[in-house]
């Protein structure tokens, strides 16, 4: 039946166009079907990248579209690196990411841990618990903004409850200190589940097997957490740990929509700052530089991390 | 057959001529882009007698204004056709006219005798100068705007809180003229009780992410003395925007932010600050002119239990304001200047005008603002002549948005954050505004 369709639709063609593919090579084939792929890929991912890094050399504004383009060297470079106010985004990203990953890698093994015991509904448990990673960051945002409303908002008002603190004196958001753990709170609640989710592939893919030669062995239940669970749950973890890792250095939704960056400068990440120099200042030049400052630094720290991911794999 | 065939054909060129009459009506038609706010749904209805009287058909572009500036400052640096006309922001002209963006407008305004003389002076500096000061015109002053206050009439006209605050502060409980006197009553109102709810002494503007703070820290560091520059030496800065005065007037700033503003207002501008006041959370509330139409009407709070007033004075009886509003422009991109044109010569009309500030805007035309009967004309046009005739503007340079990044960061990390002192900010804002000038070389 499928020889008699090709068949027939081999004789369909027209002789010109038969006569061509026949021409055509497997490998030329190959490349004819990814090449629309490549040419998008090129358009939207390569030649803005050394578009940028030739913008990062030039004094360019986007807004002054009739100004003559100067090269100006490293300028652009030695300005950011000595600039005051992107270090301090930079040590508010590195606060953000170090806590966020600590503690979503943390209570998302230990939802794992607890999920692989597979007690009477697990199921359902573990999809309620997945709920938060399946909305929208913008959704996230604007409830958690109203649940942290001092004056209205639940937050507040259940630290109030626990704490006797008077909830109006609760400024998640507009408290210099807790602003920044606001937004740790919610990218924690939020993508825990994320985590979770890998670590319990991890816990899963441990053969049944080992932990029965350890109770063979009389091994504790401490014992083989550490000595089976935990390693080899490590790479998945690790490889959690990576990709939260890559996403939070260049968390800009949450921030954006919970503080915006405040309040002052205190939870202003380095994709704030980003966007600020770039569309809000206009300083296009500048911003490339500090693009492709960040985009080495995400790519040299991923880059020695998968080594060493692929180390403890390999042991 | 016949008469079948006929027909059909009569149907189908029918049909045919309605497309391209309908196509033709459609390539007349304009598009105007402005702010998603009150004022834009008025001019949306004034625009009906443009159609009528011209034929030409209206499109309305509406961003809200978080990101009014981004698109279109966007859609004019990149030299999109979207906006045939476009009511832009009044620092937007430097950079505007200096890019190109915006058609020139002398000679149309000679040509068509629409004579800047005729629109309150400030509001001709402030919308359609560049630079400013000079007969250089590339907007018409479309939507006057102006910071002023809104204040709790009802709650103010209370005998018992008159007396208590007459028996506190040792003057009557009224409108302030002072800064020191808008401070005794916020503070005085601050977490009272009234009819059974926590209220707040004073809404103020301390948004970061786009202009909030920098409008109302301005709108009260004018009135104790602070300077943009040296008027003997332009973009001379030192010992003007870091003036003591301008110290202490940020200062004061901080202090009303500290003392007086409700919980978690550390991100308010426009909107938020309606909902203060609409909600009845707070007894005075600082905001742009075109909000009080709305607020006027509000069965809550408007009516008689709403009061206005302008910028109070600072120690030096010094009074300004900030200026806000817009003019209209023609894009220099644009395929139908012409009838952009057209447009503004119509909404130049003084009755247009009078029928525009009828709606809802704040009309420029001094045939409007000084007829006798503006002032009586609803409650709140007094104050706003008051107010729009001690305005001032924040740099209109081409490079206004990083300079306004500047004074956004500046203030929000001393004020809502309380990092640093008042004299750091300043000192920082000079340094910041100075590297810009000098990026542009200027300095």
């Amino acid at each position: 039946m499928l020889n008699r369709t090709a068949d027939s639709v081999a004789r369909a063609t027209p002789e010109p166009l038969a006569r061509k593919v026949r021409g055509i090579s497997d490998k030329g084939l190959a490349w004819l079907f990814i090449s629309p792929t490549i040419l998008l890929l090129l358009a939207i991912n390569i030649f803005p990248l050394f578009w940028a890094i030739y913008l990062s050399f030039t004094n360019y504004r986007a807004n002054r579209p009739n100004e003559v383009v100067k090269n100006v060297g490293l300028a652009n470079y030695k300005r950011i690196l000595g600039d005051q106010d992107i270090w301090i985004a930079m040590q508010t990203t590195a606060h953000f990411v170090f806590w966020t990953i600590l503690l979503q890698t943390l209570i998302g093994f230990t939802l794992a841990w607890l999920i692989d015991r597979k007690f009477r509904g697990h199921a359902f448990w573990t999809t309620i618990i997945l709920v938060p990673m399946m909305l929208s960051p913008a959704v996230v945002g604007n409830f958690w903004r109203f649940l942290y409303e001092p004056q209205i908002g639940l937050f507040a008002y259940a630290i109030s409850f626990v704490s006797g603190i008077p909830a109006t004196e609760i400024g998640m958001l507009s408290n210099v200190s807790l602003a920044p753990w606001s937004i740790i709170i919610v990218d924690t609640w939020m993508w825990t589940p994320y985590v979770m989710l890998i670590c319990l592939a991890g816990l899963r893919s441990i053969p049944e097997y080992i932990y029965e030669a350890a109770e063979v062995d009389r091994a504790s239940n401490w014992r083989q957490f550490w000595s089976i669970t935990l390693p080899m749950a490590l790479p998945f973890i690790m490889l959690a740990v990576l990709f939260r890792g890559i996403e939070n250095f260049k968390m800009f939704d949450m921030v954006n929509l919970l503080t915006g960056g405040g309040p002052g400068s205190t939870t202003e990440v380095a994709s704030i700052t980003l966007k600020r120099q770039a569309f809000e200042s206009w300083r296009t030049g500048y911003s490339s530089a500090f693009a492709i400052i960040l985009f080495v630094a995400v790519f040299g720290l991923a880059n020695i991390y998968v080594k060493a991911l692929n180390k403890v794999k390999q042991r | 057959m016949k008469s079948t065939l006929k027909l059909t054909l009569g149907l189908t060129s029918a049909m045919f001529a309605s497309t391209a009459v309908s196509n033709v009506a459609h390539a007349e038609d304009l598009t105007l882009c402005w702010a998603a706010w009150d004022p834009a749904n008025a001019l949306v209805e004034l625009s009906k007698d443009f159609t009528k009287e011209s034929g030409i058909g209206m499109k309305f572009e509406f961003v809200p204004w978080t990101n009014y500036a981004d698109r279109f400052l966007n859609e004019l640096n990149s030299k999109g056709k979207l906006c045939d006309l476009i009511i832009g922001d009044s620092q937007w002209i430097g950079g505007s006219a200096e890019n190109g963006h915006y058609v020139k407008l002398n000679d149309f305004f000679d040509k068509e005798k629409i004579s800047m003389d005729d629109f309150v002076p400030a509001t001709v500096v402030g919308y359609s100068e560049w630079p400013k000061n000079t007969p250089n015109y590339w907007a018409l002053p479309a939507m006057g705007d102006v910071v002023g206050w809104t204040y709790r009439k009802d709650w103010f006209s209370k005998p018992e809180l008159q007396k208590e605050f007459k028996e506190k502060y040792g003057w009557d409980l009224a409108a302030p003229t002072t800064f020191d006197q808008l401070k005794q009553i916020a503070e005085f109102f601050q977490k009272r009780e009234i009819d059974g709810k926590t209220v707040y002494g004073a809404s103020i503007y301390t948004e970061r992410g786009s202009e909030g703070i920098t409008m109302g820290a301005m709108d009260v560091l004018y009135s104790f003395g602070f300077k943009y520059e040296n008027p003997d030496k332009p973009y001379e800065m030192d010992g003007f925007v870091n003036s003591e005065k301008s110290v202490k007037g940020l200062e004061f700033y901080k202090a009303l932010y500290d003392c007086c503003t409700p919980p978690g207002a550390s991100n308010s501008y426009m909107g938020e600050g309606v909902d203060a006041f609409k909600s009845g959370q707070v007894a005075m509330h600082m905001n742009f002119a075109f909000t009080w139409p709305g607020l006027q009407k509000d069965e809550n709070v408007g009516g008689d239990k709403i009061g206005y007033f302008a910028n109070p004075k600072g120690p030096d009886g010094d009074q300004f304001a900030q200026l806000g509003g817009q003019g209209i422009s023609v894009v220099s991109y644009s395929d139908k200047q012409e009838a952009a044109l057209k447009y503004i010569k119509w909404f130049a009309n003084k009755d247009v005008q009078a029928k525009w500030w009828s709606l809802g805007g704040y009309s420029c035309l001094n045939a409007v603002v000084k007829d006798p009967s503006f002032p009586a004309s609803q409650p709140y046009a007094q104050t706003f002549l008051d107010s729009m005739a001690i305005v001032k503007d924040f740099w209109a340079e081409p490079s206004y948005a990083p300079l306004l990044q500047a004074s956004q960061k500046r203030f929000h990390d001393y004020v809502v954050a309380g990092q640093g002192s008042a004299k750091d900010a300043l000192d920082g804002l000079v340094k910041d505004w100075t590297e810009v000038f000098q990026d542009d070389g200027k300095m």
